[in-house]
């Protein structure tokens, strides 16, 4: 069970957070013109990377906020946590 | 018979405490301390199972967690419990035990034949054997392997006993309380740290409890017994007896199952069974010890033929005899101390030793004791069949390849040793790469990856010395960086015997023309041929080699057996033991009952039960109680014999007819503050929200970013920057996640906040044509007139003195309002609304009432909602607001969602107009069409009219809009049920929606 530091409660284990998917993903900003494949990248693909990466975690039976984790998919090393405002 | 195989005064058992016991309804006495295994040994028995596959007999191999076939099915308490090591069950006052893997007795067992036609049960027989003809499968093969295989039977009785989960926090965690165990335990408890010491035997010290050292001017034994005593009484160190950690998991995340109870007749009250240890250590100190392994010889698994570890330890810790004839068969010096203690005992072993003529202190000391040797020498194959009579033994070549003439010699027992296998489980289980280490043959623990330390001899250090001064170290360092204390203690003096190089001698040659079984796992009946014929078949992983021959799996996990098995493997693939790799270490190391997994979360305890304020009005008044996600909902309300269907109709009709009242507590509510929450709102839902004026509610529809329709409700504006959401009760909480995630994540300059209140309100509906002259009567001096409060407004009012929150909004198709007032006073607000309703006829209704409402009104919920469907889909495209921009707008223009022939939500009716339609059944234009039978639709919901007094059902249709009037088939092959249907609008009753406004 992961160790997750939460920027606002402190470190914490998983099982009181909920995952919340790629944290890289931007949405594209309202009433653009967004074209098919932009909008279809935004709500299907994702990368699936080996190694470093940045995801969303919801500290949903603690403070609530989402925050953002830096995760080794490997080895499952969290190299570090940001609240949901910043950028990794 | 009685104990003639105890000893009269060694030992560590209480002999002032005897017991009495019965294995296989035979009874037998013992003594406290005592395990299952030492008193049946003492009682002579050596016979306690058969094997799995050719169902050979078995006896005992370890003393402990090395056991590989004294597994026993358990009575105790009236509760039966499988696959039970009796090495590891203590002895209690009328504990009872059962062979397994045997039938009828294990005396005469008729699985035995498989031994003779073992030819067929060849590597990878289940693959091989079981695979035509195929009908036979369900007949002769399943009911054979099930009979067959298993170690025991579950029970099938709930389990009565408790048990417990605890999460604990400390500095440093160390499994094994040998000495490696204890100096690291003592010196970072003295210099401060918390520290969990955990054994997984009822007695500390490992080995110390049977090797002759001393530290400190003491016996190893009366050392261990100190250090123990003065943990104890530290308050920073916690220490367990019969705890397991089994499992290492990430960030230093460790689970222990502690045996709380096992070992007594039944629990104490208010004590559980067993417990689960969730322990989250800054550092962890492996000193999990080392496996004896054996060397592998013809006919090795008859009973007699034991570990010569397990020997040793049930003389000295138990007083018991394996054997009074024994033979010793080493390539290494520790099975001297085995034999040194027979001999000092007054029996006299014989000494076989692979070796040529090694020396050192130990082999002197047996000399001079006048314990016959014989170097060179190797056990071929041991005789008997359900107890070792005699041994074939030969003398062996220098190259361990020729055997010399065979001699048979008499012996009862034959206590084998082929050096020394690290316990690396955990360490692997971690992430550490383990490597091979040549001068013991074995793999220890490589470069740690989590905070993991390993010591004494599971790092392969068989040095007391060694192993006591460098974990005292690691101890001392670990603490160090974790407290900053530099309070280091002095390590003790240790003096030992010095051992001399062990034989790199594994496997004893087949005389010539023999065909000998050799055992590699003797808990999977895996044979040194299986493996043989396993390579000679293509397979080359180790992994591969492992399932095809099934070596090292199960209960066992190859505790003993899996670097034999390496070793052959490398032999016949001319590689080294390091090439051909080990398979994966997984948790548990040890079998964990499910009772311990689960913990407390059974039964009403596996999730939290949600009850409404209103609850127990409900029981009072015969409700019949659904499960609507953790909330508990009445379905209906029982009125004498009235069963589901005649009870919500009467609900149903009441509420078209006078006027019902439901609880509507469970429905998610959402409190929402701030400047910017109207354009919130305005992104979230799918319709316009900025010109929502205050005391106003509006009907709302929500998507994901996909565009499929996540949730529907309707939110009030209760003043300028205050609103009120409702959403359904399935959903409540992911939109609430919703919310959140695009107010923290996406849109952070909005200015709102988002809090539940689903469990700060409680809701009841009032629906039916009466239902405003029921208001009327709770709040007297509001204007509740058609005017006063029109449709989709919302006002507050006082309820005798409560503050009560009045929304005019229906889900049932009639004139409906819905009351909100504080939790605290919603079984007042509900008692007054039935007490003031009587005159109306006013009656509770259910969910069942409700759903048949929402039906033949052809209101969406969660049926139709199924996250598959659009809001197109569902007629809701009224509601998609074409000028400002919302969550999954831009998925609306998908082509698949646009299509001509989209699904659509209908109506359909029976054309008998008397059968019901199964909800989930398919529609179809030819019902005896030839499979699969294309799919028109499906029906999503049904319900008996209350309006119509017939059938109607919801179906979510392929090209719905112009399939009504149509008529079809609904096909329910679940209830063989083939219906004549005809497509209507879903609009069934009031499609105008006159009612809700008048
Ligand atoms: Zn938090």
């Amino acid at each position: 069970m992961l160790y997750i530091k939460c920027p606002y409660c402190g470190l914490r284990s998983q099982n009181e957070f909920a995952y919340g998917g790629d944290g890289t993903v931007k949405r594209p900003t309202l009433n653009k013109e967004v074209s098919d494949k932009e909008w279809d990248n935004f709500v299907y693909n994702r990368k699936s990377p080996r190694g470093k990466h940045v995801e969303l975690w919801h500290h949903i039976s603690g403070c609530r906020q989402w925050i953002k984790v830096q995760r080794d998919t490997v080895t499952h090393e969290i190299f570090k946590t940001v609240s949901a405002d910043k950028e990794i | 018979m009685s104990q003639t195989y105890r000893l009269n005064n060694s030992g560590q058992i209480n002999r002032d405490k005897k017991i009495s016991f019965k294995f296989n309804g035979k009874k037998y006495f013992g003594y406290e301390g005592d395990t299952l295994a030492s008193a049946l040994l003492a009682n002579g028995v050596h016979l306690v199972g058969r094997s799995f596959k050719y169902h050979r007999p078995r006896g005992f191999f370890g003393a402990g967690v090395d056991e590989p076939y004294a597994i026993v099915q358990m009575v105790r308490n009236n509760e039966t419990e499988p696959n039970v090591r009796a090495t590891e069950q203590e002895l209690f006052e009328g504990l009872e035990a059962k062979s397994v893997n045997c039938w009828p007795s294990v005396n005469f067992d008729i699985g035995a034949i498989n031994n003779f036609f073992n030819k067929f049960l060849p590597a990878g027989f289940y693959y091989k054997t079981f695979m035509w003809p195929k009908s036979f499968w369900y007949r002769i093969y399943e009911p054979f392997i099930r009979k067959a295989a298993g170690f025991g039977v579950a029970s099938t009785k709930y389990d009565s006993e408790r048990y417990e989960h605890k999460y604990e926090y400390c500095d440093l965690l160390i499994a094994g309380s040998g000495p490696a165990g204890l100096s690291g335990a003592y010196a970072a408890a003295k210099n401060g740290a918390n520290v969990i010491l955990a054994e997984e035997k009822p007695r500390f010290g490992g080995s110390l409890l049977t090797s002759e050292v001393n530290i400190g001017n003491q016996s190893g034994k009366d050392w261990a017994e100190k250090i123990i005593a003065e943990l104890k009484g530290m308050p920073n160190v916690t220490v367990k007896n019969r705890s397991q950690v089994f499992g290492y998991y990430d960030h230093n995340m460790l689970v222990m199952s502690e045996k709380v109870s096992d070992h007594l007749p039944r629990s104490k009250k208010f004590s559980p069974k067993q417990r689960l240890w969730y322990i989250r250590a800054k550092e962890v100190l492996i000193s999990s010890g080392s496996i004896e392994r054996p060397i592998v010889f013809g006919n090795n698994d008859t009973p007699g033929v034991v570990l010569a570890s397990a020997a040793k330890e049930y003389l000295k810790v138990y007083g018991v005899l394996v054997g009074k004839k024994p033979l010793v068969f080493t390539n290494n010096d520790s099975a001297y101390e085995t034999a040194i203690e027979f001999k000092k005992n007054g029996i006299d072993p014989i000494i076989l030793d692979s070796r040529n003529a090694p020396k050192s202190e130990i082999i002197e000391e047996a000399k001079n004791l006048g314990i016959q040797i014989k170097f060179s020498y190797v056990v071929v194959a041991a005789n008997g069949y359900k107890k070792v009579k005699s041994a074939q033994i030969a003398q062996i070549s220098p190259d361990k390849k020729n055997l010399g003439k065979i001699e048979k010699i008499n012996c009862d027992c034959i206590c084998v040793s082929g050096f020394w296998t690290p316990t690396i489980h955990l360490s692997s289980q971690s992430g550490n790469k383990t490597k091979f280490d040549e001068k013991i043959d074995a793999f220890v623990p490589g470069k740690s990856k989590q905070n993991e330390t390993t010591v004494g001899s599971a790092n392969g250090i068989f040095n007391l010395e060694e192993t006591i001064s460098s974990s005292f170290e690691k101890g001392y360092q670990l603490s160090k960086k974790i407290t900053n204390n530099d309070n280091k203690v002095s390590t003790p003096q240790v003096s030992e015997k010095k051992f001399t190089n062990h034989d790199k001698f594994w496997c004893v040659p087949l005389p010539d023309k023999k065909n000998l079984k050799r055992f590699l796992d003797f808990q999977n009946d895996v044979t040194v041929s299986d493996i043989e014929l396993a390579l000679r078949e293509g397979y080359r992983s180790i992994e591969h080699v492992k399932r095809y021959t099934t070596l090292g799996m199960a209960t066992d996990q190859g505790k003993t057996s899996n670097l034999n098995g390496l070793q052959l493997v490398s032999d016949v693939e001319n590689k080294v033991v390091p090439s051909v790799g080990h398979t994966t270490f997984r948790p548990p190391y040890t079998p964990v009952s499910i009772g311990a997994i689960v913990g407390r979360e059974i039964g009403k305890h596996s999730k939290p039960t949600r009850k409404s304020p209103i609850h127990s009005w409900h029981e009072k008044n015969n409700a019949v109680f659904v499960d609507a996600g953790m909330w508990l909902r009445p379905r209906y309300y029982k009125k004498g014999s009235e069963g589901l269907f005649e009870a919500s109709k009467r609900e149903a009709a009441n509420v078209r007819k006078n006027v019902g009242v439901c609880d509507v507590t469970t429905l998610g509510k959402i409190d929402i503050k701030g400047p910017d929450a109207a354009e919130l709102l305005n992104r979230v839902y799918t319709n316009a929200w900025l010109k929502l004026p205050v005391g106003k509610a509006r009907y709302g529809v929500m998507l994901r970013e996909d565009g499929i329709v996540m949730d529907d409700g309707t939110t009030t504006r209760i003043s300028e920057n205050h609103y009120h959401m409702t959403t359904t009760t399935a959903q409540a909480a992911n939109v609430l996640s919703h919310l959140e995630y695009y107010l923290q994540l996406v849109w952070p300059e909005l200015n709102v906040n988002v809090v539940s209140t689903t469990e700060q309100w409680a809701g009841a509906a009032i629906a039916g044509p009466k239902s405003r002259s029921l208001l009327q009567k709770l709040f007297p001096d509001k204007d509740l007139s058609n005017e006063g409060l029109p449709f989709m407004g919302y006002t507050e009012g006082d309820l005798f003195g409560v503050p009560a929150r009045i929304f005019r909004i229906s889900f049932s198709g009639e004139l409906a309002y819905e009351l909100n007032v504080q939790s605290d006073f919603g079984n007042f607000m509900w008692e007054k609304i039935i007490e003031l309703g009587n005159e109306f006829e006013i009656q509770p209704y259910g969910t069942e009432a409700l759903s048949t409402l929402r039906i033949e009104m052809g209101h969406v919920a969660g049926s139709e909602l199924d996250g598959r469907t659009t809001p197109y889909d569902n007629g809701l495209d009224g509601l998609i607001s074409k000028k400002k921009d919302f969550i999954g707008k831009r998925s609306l223009n998908r082509e698949a969602f646009i299509a001509k022939s989209r699904q659509k939500v209908v109506g359909v009716v029976p054309l008998d107009k008397k059968t019901s339609i199964p909800e989930g059944s398919h529609l179809v234009k030819d019902a005896s069409a030839k499979l699969p039978n294309p799919k028109l639709g499906h029906i999503s919901a049904s319900c008996w009219s209350v309006e119509y007094n017939n059938p109607f059902s919801l179906a979510i249709m392929k090209d719905g809009k112009n399939m009504i009037g149509k008529k079809l088939y609904a096909l329910s092959p679940l209830k063989n049920k083939s219906i004549p249907v005809e497509i209507v609008s879903s609009h069934y009753v009031d499609p105008k929606g006159e009612r809700v406004r008048s």
